[in-house]
This record gives C-alpha cells, structure tokens and sequence, in this order.
C-alpha cells in the first residue's frame, strides 16, 4: 500500500472511526474487488472472508465467534482481517488465532512475511503491521485440536461488545489452550492453567477448581463503563472452567 | 368532582373497539414516512452545535472567528445573538439558549453555526475556540442537599405519624439514569417567512411549549413563530424539553434561509433530559396479619445542573411511593437536588417507575418476613376506588380495579416449562456462556400505581376540531404523534362519534388550533380523545337537529328510515366543531402533601419469569405477563403495543439500560454501550386487559402508555431475587451485582 493510505475492507470498525471524527484517512484504498484477498483454502483464510463465511465454513471455535459478531448486517460486510487491523483487545475473532497459535500473513510491494499472533498483537489496537502492508492472510496451522469451544460475555444477548472472550481447546493428548480476550491490552493465554490441565487425563474437580483459579489469576483486566476488574477476573475462570468441561464431554 | 356524561358509541366501521391498520403503519414499514430527519427545503443550510467538553467550566472568551473563517459557514451565534429572552425551561426558564459566562453540564451549547452543507456545519463547530476555566463539578446530591442546591422539597404527612407497625422492613434501593433512546434523534427545519417570522418543523412531544419559548427567547410577537408538528421516530419524555428548537429559529432569522439540525447519536445523548438517578430510603410497618400499618421515606432524585421537569418528578415520585396499597399512615420526604450531572427530566412513568421498584422490593420483604404470599399481602392491601390516596388522602372516584388486577395476573397460567433447549434462549444468548444446568429460574410480582394527565392544578386541557369534508371526517390536533398510535386512535373516536366510516386525523400548527398539551402523562386519548369525542357528538347532533334527522351514516341524514341529505351535501356545508376538554380539576396540595391532586389514576401488574446464571450474573427475562387496568379498550392492538414496547423498556431498566456517569461526564453516549434489549433479550408477553366503565376519558377510557413501563422493572427485579437471594437493590442489575455481590 501507498504512503499514508488507510485499508477499507467492510468498513464496520473503520466508518464507525470516521463518522466519531477520530480518523480522517486522506487515501483510502476499497478492497473488496482484491479477489485473492476473499480466497480461502485450507488453514488459509484470506483477510476479506466475511463473519458469515466464517459462521457457515470457519473451525467450531471460530464459527461460535462469527456468530456472535454485531447483527447479520455486519457479519455481512465486516471481515477477519479487518477484526485482526483493528486489533482491539475486545476482537470476537482474535482468541481463536491466540489458542491456535495463528500467524498473520503481511504483503507488500518489497514481498510477504508472516508474524506469529502474539509477535503480531503488541498493544490496545496496535500492531506490528507496517504502514505499507497489507494483511493479506490469516494462517491457521495443518492440524486443529478436535475439541474447541468459545464463549463471550455480555450484559445483552446479542449485538454486545463483550466483557470477557474465551477460547478453549484440548488435543487428543490432552494439549489444552485457553485464551482470553478483554481482559488484558491484548489477547493472552492464560499459560499456567494450559500447563497444569495439559498434563491431567480426566480432570477432577479439584484439577478444574485449581484450573479456574489459574484462569483467573493470569488476566489482568481493568474496570470501565462496560464491567468491573473484579468480574472479569471471577468470570474468566468460570468461563475457562465451563468451556473446558465442555470439550471434556 | 364533574359529572360524567356517558357517551353512546354510534355504530361505524373502523371505530372504537376495533384495531384497523394504522394509516401510518405500511408507509413507516416501507420507509416512505416523513420523519423529522427527512425535512427538506431548497436553499437550505444545515445547523450544528458547539458544546462544552466539560460538566462545569466558566467561559473566558469565545473567538467564532475561526469558524467563520471556513468556506460555506453562513453564521456562528452565541449568547450574545439571542435577542429575547436568555433562558428557557419547560417549568422554569433557567436554561440558557446558549451558555455565556458559566457551563453547567458536559454538552452544554455554547454557539451554534450554520453552514452550506452538514460535515461543514460539523467542521465549524469544532472550530469555535472558547477558552474554559475548568471548575469542580458538583456531582455529589449530598452535598448538593446539603448546600440546598435543589430544585424542590416534598413534604407529605398523613394520618397518626406515631403508629407503629407488628412487623417493621427497612430498605435502602437505587435507580440508575435511564435514556428514553429513541430511535429517532433531535432534528428540525426553520424556515423563515420573509416577514420577520418563522415556521419551525422540529422533533417533538408538545408544539405549543416549544411555540412560546421560541417566542420569548427570539422577541417575537407570538403570531411570528409557528410550530408544526412533524414525523417522530420516539419520545418517551425526551422531547418536552427545547432542545435545537430555539438555535434553529436563530439561525434562520439570522441568516435568511431554511436550516436544518439533525443531531447525531452520541450529541442526542447529551441534547435531551434523561430518567432521574433515584435514591431511596423506605420503612414499611404491618401488622401481624398482613395489614400494612405505616410507609416512610426518604426519595432524593438528581435534576443534573437545570430545572427541566424535576420539580413535578419529584413529587410525582412522592406522591406514589407507597404504591397501589391502603396506608393510612405515611411519611415521605422528597428532594430534587441541582449537580453538574447531565440535566433529568420527562421519562415514561415520570418518577413512578423509580419509587415502584422500591415500594415493590419493600412489599415482597414484607411479605416474606410475614409468611404471606407476595400477591396475597398485595391484595389484602389493595387501593380500590372510594379508599383514600394513601400519601395525598385525595377520595378515589374513577375505576381503580386494583384487586382485579392482581386476581386476574395470578390466574395467568404460568408455564413452568424450565430453561429452554435453544441455548440462546437462555442467558449469554449467542454468547453461548450458559447451559440448562447453570440456570436458576425465578418469580417475580410487581404493581404499580400513576396519575393520568396533568397534576396539581395545573390547567391541562386540549382542543380539537372536527370538520366534515369530501375526504370525510377530519379530525384537527396540535396533540403528537409519537409513534403511540393517536393518528389511529383520534380517527376512531371521531368514527364512534359522528357515526361515520370515514375519517383521519390530520395536525395542524400552532396558529390554526389551540394546544393539545402535551403527548406525556398517558393523557392524549383521554384529553385529546375527550375533546375530539365532544366535538363529534355535538356536531352529529348540530346536523341532526338542522335537518331533522333521527339517523347520520355514510350516506347522510336520515329520518324515519329516508334520506333526507346526501352526505356530499353535507360535506360541501363545511360543518365543523371545535372543542376545548379539560378534564376535572386538580388542586396543589397543602403543606402537608395533601389535597385533591390528580385527575385520575391507572393500575398495572406483572409478573416476569426469569432464567438466571447466578455464576456469571447474566439473566435472560423468559416473560413478563401483565394485567392492565386500562378503563375502556379504544384498540386493543395499539394497547398491546404500548405493552410489550413498555415492558421492554422495563426489562431494560433492569438488567441494562444506563448512562454511566463519571465526573459529570456520560461514558456510553453511543448504542455501543449504551445497552437497549434486542429481540433475543425480549421476553414472551401476555397481557390482560382490565376494562371498567366510570373514567372520564372517551367512552371511559384511561391513558395506557406509562403503566407497562412502571412495575415490569420491579417484577424483573423481583425475579431475579427469587432465583438467586440476591438482595437486588439496585437497578438495572449489572452481572457483577449478581456474580460478585
Ligand atoms: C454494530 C457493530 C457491531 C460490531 N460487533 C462486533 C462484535 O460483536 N465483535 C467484534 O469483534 N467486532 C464487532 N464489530 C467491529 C467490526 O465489525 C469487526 O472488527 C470487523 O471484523 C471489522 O472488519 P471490517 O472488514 O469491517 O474492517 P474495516 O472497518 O474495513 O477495517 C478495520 C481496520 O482494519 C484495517 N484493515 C482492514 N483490512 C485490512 C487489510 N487487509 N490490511 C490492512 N489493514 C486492514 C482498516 O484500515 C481499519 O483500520 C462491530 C461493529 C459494528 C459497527
């Protein structure tokens, strides 16, 4: 992309920007004509796939989250990679790319590179994304874990930023991901509880308390308007809990 | 009280009783409507506000150079623009138009432009440089209560203040700020007249009102300003107030043109009165058997930093803090107070809806330490006519089917079905948080009591004229269509009146007909119905008694079953009635609170079925069945409306729907976070109506508009107490109140 131009996909966090006046982009370049960017082919997500794709055709965990993005019209329109240029630590799509160790494809006229999620994700609404690239993928990795459950919390049923995201996945050997959205500046993953179920077969209750416990000590979440620290803190371990007896069952 | 003329329903096709389509309904459907937003002039420019970034800063200069400065701005006017009056107010004018020496609440109005199109009107009003001294915001109402920075004091003792009850419940319960949110925003046209005047099409609730303070704040003659009703999308009490009523006169004054303002979501947030902050402190004394011996308490409300409606409010909240309930003993003291918080007024139910989610948790805390089933104690206690107001004294004469009421909510069969299957059916929805096994479901009741129509003898009356033309009858108003449904209702009091088929409602501007009052208080069928159903009659008799008639229909008079006129003949006549109603007279009460202070009354019940995650706090409202004391059932589709739409509203005080305020400062100005209920937080609705003759509203009708919206919260409420043991003082409900404690 060119010296100070702004990537309009479905415009659903970008117009919202303009029309509050916090951005006046001077060059914006439209990107839905950019065919290459709607492709998806394998763990391969172009960076235009619409929410509605992705609830139809996306991994278990990543349909659960499209879901629940804004209302059909915006799931119509808003995209991934435009869920991953914004980067807001409330990104429906985001723990999903955490918990799997997703990497984000870049391209620009002096070639393509990729960045690790966590390499790529570097504060509230930052990233390591320079300005004359454009995020032309999302690459998921060969192999999914078989059990992977979402879980987003909001004061409303539907059409809510949530105050606390959750993605849990465990692999046949027991290799368990848990991550978090809103909670932190940025997507984490809560590493110690990973680690202490990782290692545990068929988890008891003292496991899944301890487990929780952990989930809730790893996030660092702040009061505002939308809730309070203490509940995000408390939640979190109970959604963790919830989502990985689920993909226990 | 005056006597009450029972007025027959002439047989006609669309008229009372029935519920045909509404004439606005497929056009708003289609999206054809003409709203506010929609107004359209040739040359016009379009208005925008300059507003203060701070609740409360005294202005050191204001330079509008810059603005001007821009291409395509017509004016920049300030305080010292306004040639009338300063200040407006719907009760008291302390308002600035715009604000010059001191700001007193975060998006106050400092300066207003007009500009060739919208995005530079925008531009130019970001470009007034006003130089603030940043002052200490007084956002405290203890403080405020203390300095006697108020708005007004209520005082109401009634009966033996020293009796003392078997059985004493203490309660303290807060209310957050609710919005009115309505779809529509603020908008208008000013369009001056060449001659000095002004026609103003603008978004609200009582053209009238804002007829007058454009009069005064402009230092016109009043025949110079005429307010036309116009499309509104949603009032709910936030559009009493002047809000760009008066900055669009002046802009077109000023500059010779038509201009236009639409305010934006986050500047409509700030650009209308809110639902007042409550506090509440409540001692309820029974006896062993049930029988509720004394009420006292304490309600302090926040009016923000100008006087809106907060002194009526007030005693509003006062006035029905005990509830529907016999009481002959009752303290209560009330108090507005002044802050720096966004400015409170006028929102649906008008104080009521704070006291009842009190006055309801305090009657179930009863119930509970007395051993007596929640409905039980409501209706061994129940206010029914010929009792006493248990705060006022005032004698109930019209209809008060309390009893009927709760009877009929608790013979509702409810369905114990259990959490749904449909996962977002249940709390989380599509978040997908909740399963069947982490639900706890919950009961709750709630009753609540309001007055219809004006208050302490303050002279609420309406006109309307109905004509007989080739299009049929016309029925002429200045009374608002808010959405509520009067364009259908007026026509079919009109078609009941007259005997005719043919008729539609048609609003005309301040000049050609005299106020209607306002759209509020759930007053428009019962006072502009009263009038329309007057004039109806009177003239169906004026053109019998001319031709002889025994009998009018569609095809015109008749007498001993022959035709005598044609109803062409008589459409060309031009017969026409005009009628002023007002309904009977209220007195301000005594010292004491007490006096003949309302016109009428209503009565509502609910019961809500919650499911609830008491984990995570999340609460998903399963349904809400409702009992409505409504006096006569003009259309019973347009009530459900009102019903299902004010339960929502209800449900949304509850669990979600609050400005949050910090410093002075709203920190959800947007529906981002500013939570509304969408269709999967809707619950299931089933409504009962309770119709009873004696009301002095057409063909006995009441106001139905407030009730639903005023015990549906508590109900939810109580719900939610049922389900988890949470004490649940506070609404709406946040997860963390729940979850956390
Ligand atoms: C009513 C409403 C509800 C919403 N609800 C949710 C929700 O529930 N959950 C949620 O996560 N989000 C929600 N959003 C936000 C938004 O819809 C999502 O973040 C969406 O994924 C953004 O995608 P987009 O294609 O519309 O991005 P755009 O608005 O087009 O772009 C977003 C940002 O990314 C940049 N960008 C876009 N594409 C590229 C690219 N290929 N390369 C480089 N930069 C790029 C843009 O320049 C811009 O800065 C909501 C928005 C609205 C308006």
């Amino acid at each position: 992309m060119g010296e100070g131009a702004t990537a309009l996909a479905g415009g659903t966090d970008l117009m919202v920007e303009v029309n509050f006046g916090h951005t006046r982009p001077e060059n914006v370049v439209a990107l839905r004509r950019v065919e290459e960017l709607a492709q998806w082919e394998g763990g391969r997500i172009g960076a235009g796939v619409t929410w509605r794709r992705l609830e139809r055709d996306g991994p278990r965990a990543l349909a659960q989250a499209a879901r629940t993005v804004g209302s059909p019209q915006i799931r119509n329109a808003g995209t991934l990679g435009g869920n991953v240029g914004t980067a807001s630590p409330a990104g429906d799509g985001l723990p999903f790319l955490a918990a799997v160790d997703a990497s984000i494809e870049l391209a620009s006229e002096s070639g393509r590179r990729t960045l690790r999620w966590d390499d790529f994700f570097i504060g509230v609404k930052k990233t390591a994304r320079r300005p004359d690239e454009l995020i032309s993928a999302i690459q998921l990795p060969e192999a999914l874990p078989d059990r992977q459950e979402f879980a987003k919390i909001g004061v409303r049923n539907a059409m809510v930023i949530a105050t606390v995201y959750c993605v849990v996945t465990r692999a046949e050997d027991g290799e368990t991901r848990v991550a978090l959205g809103s909670v932190a500046p940025t997507t984490i993953r809560a590493r110690r509880a990973e680690e202490l179920i990782s290692s545990v077969a068929s988890p008891g209750e003292e496991d899944l308390r301890e487990f929780a416990r952990l989930v809730s000590e790893e996030v660092t979440p702040i009061t505002d308007h939308r809730s309070t620290e203490q509940y995000r803190r408390h939640s979190s371990g109970v959604l963790a809990r919830r989502l990985l007896e689920r993909c226990l069952r | 009280m005056t006597t009450k003329t029972t007025t027959r329903i002439t047989p006609a096709k669309g008229g009372v009783g029935e519920s045909p389509l509404r004439p606005d309904g497929v056009p708003k459907l289609k999206g054809t409507f003409e709203y506010a937003q929609d107004l359209h002039a040739d040359q016009m420019l379009w208005g925008a506000t300059t507003r203060s970034p701070h609740p409360h800063a005294r202005i050191v200069s204001i330079d509008v150079g810059p603005a001007l400065a821009i291409g395509g701005v017509h004016a920049v006017l300030t305080a010292d623009d306004v040639p009338g009056r300063a200040t407006f107010g719907l009760e008291h004018p302390d308002q600035p138009v715009l604000a010059s020496d001191e700001v007193r609440y975060w998006g106050e109005p400092v300066a207003i432009v007009a500009a060739e199109d919208e995005p530079t009107a925008r531009l130019a009003a970001a470009a007034v440089r006003v130089e603030y001294e940043v002052l200490e915001p007084n956002v405290d109402g203890d403080e405020a209560e203390r300095r006697d920075d108020t708005f007004r004091r209520m005082r109401i003792r009634r009966g033996d203040q020293e009796v003392q009850g078997e059985v004493v419940v203490d309660g303290y319960y807060e209310v957050g700020m609710q919005d009115q949110a309505p779809l529509g925003t603020e908008a208008g046209l000013a369009i001056p007249d060449g001659n000095g005047g002004v026609d103003l099409y603008a978004t609200s609730q009582f053209v009238h009102v804002d007829q007058e303070q454009v009069v005064a704040s402009l230092g016109l003659r009043p025949d110079q300003v005429r307010a036309h009703p116009t499309g509104i999308g949603g009032a709910f009490g936030a559009r009493e107030d002047v809000n760009l009523h008066i900055h669009l006169c002046l802009l077109a004054l000023y500059t010779g043109k038509p201009v236009k303002m639409v305010y934006q979501r986050s500047e409509s947030f700030t650009g209308h009165v809110h639902r007042h902050p409550a506090r509440m402190w409540y001692r309820h004394h029974a006896n062993r058997d049930g029988t509720l011996i004394r009420v006292e308490a304490r309600v302090v409300i926040d009016g923000g930093a100008y006087a809106s409606t907060t002194a009526a409010v007030l005693a509003n909240a006062c006035y029905f803090s005990v509830g529907p309930y016999r009481c002959d003993s009752v303290s209560v003291d009330g108090v507005g107070v002044r802050t720096n918080n966004p400015p409170c007024g006028a929102m649906r139910g008008f104080g009521a809806v704070q006291v009842c989610f009190a006055h309801e948790a305090q009657m179930d805390k009863l119930a509970t330490e007395l051993g007596i089933h929640p409905l039980e104690l409501r209706r061994m206690n129940a206010l029914t006519t010929g009792d006493h107001m248990p705060t006022t004294g005032q004698l109930i004469e019209t209809p008060l089917p309390t009893r009927e009421v709760i009877d009929s909510l608790e013979a509702m069969p409810i369905m114990d079905d259990g959490p749904p299957d449909d996962v977002t059916q249940l709390p989380g929805g599509t978040g997908l948080t909740t399963e069947p096994g982490d639900v706890k479901r919950g009961v709750g009741y709630a009753l609540g009591l309001k007055n219809l129509g004006f208050s302490e003898g303050f002279d609420d009356f309406a006109q309307a004229r109905v004509r007989l033309t080739e299009e049929g009858a016309i029925v002429e108003t200045a009374a608002i269509e808010v959405g509520q449904g009067l364009v259908s209702v007026l026509a079919q009091i009109a078609r009941s009146g007259l005997g005719l088929s043919r008729a539609v409602v048609k609003h005309v501007d301040t000049s050609r007909i005299e106020s209607a009052g306002s759209t509020s208080a759930s007053r428009q069928t019962q006072v502009s119905g009263g009038a329309t159903l007057e004039a109806a009659t009177k003239l169906r008799q004026r053109i019998l008694d001319a031709h002889g008639g025994d009998d009018l229909n569609d095809s015109g008079v008749w007498r001993g079953g022959e035709l005598v006129v044609g109803i062409e003949e008589l459409a060309e006549a031009g017969w026409e009635e005009t009628v002023t109603f007002r309904h009977p007279p209220t007195y301000a009460p005594d010292e004491d609170g007490q006096g003949v202070v309302h016109a009428d009354f209503a009565v509502a019940g609910h019961r809500a079925v919650v499911d609830v995650d008491p984990d995570l706090g999340l609460v998903k409202v399963h349904r809400v069945d409702t009992s409505q004391d409504v006096g006569r059932a003009l259309n019973p589709e347009s009530i459900r409306g009102q019903i299902e739409g004010g339960i929502m509203q209800g449900v949304g005080l509850a669990i979600m729907e609050e400005l949050v305020i910090e410093g002075g400062v709203i920190k959800n100005p947007n529906f981002t976070d500013y939570l509304l209920p969408t269709i999967l937080d809707a619950p299931d609705v089933e409504a009962l109506l309770i119709e009873e003759d004696g009301s002095w509203g057409p063909f006995g009708a009441k106001g139905v508009g407030e009730p639903p919206t005023i015990s549906s919260t508590a109900a939810v409420a109580a719900a939610i107490r049922d389900a988890t043991g949470r004490p649940v003082t506070r609404v709406p409900v946040r997860p963390q109140d729940i979850a956390i404690g």
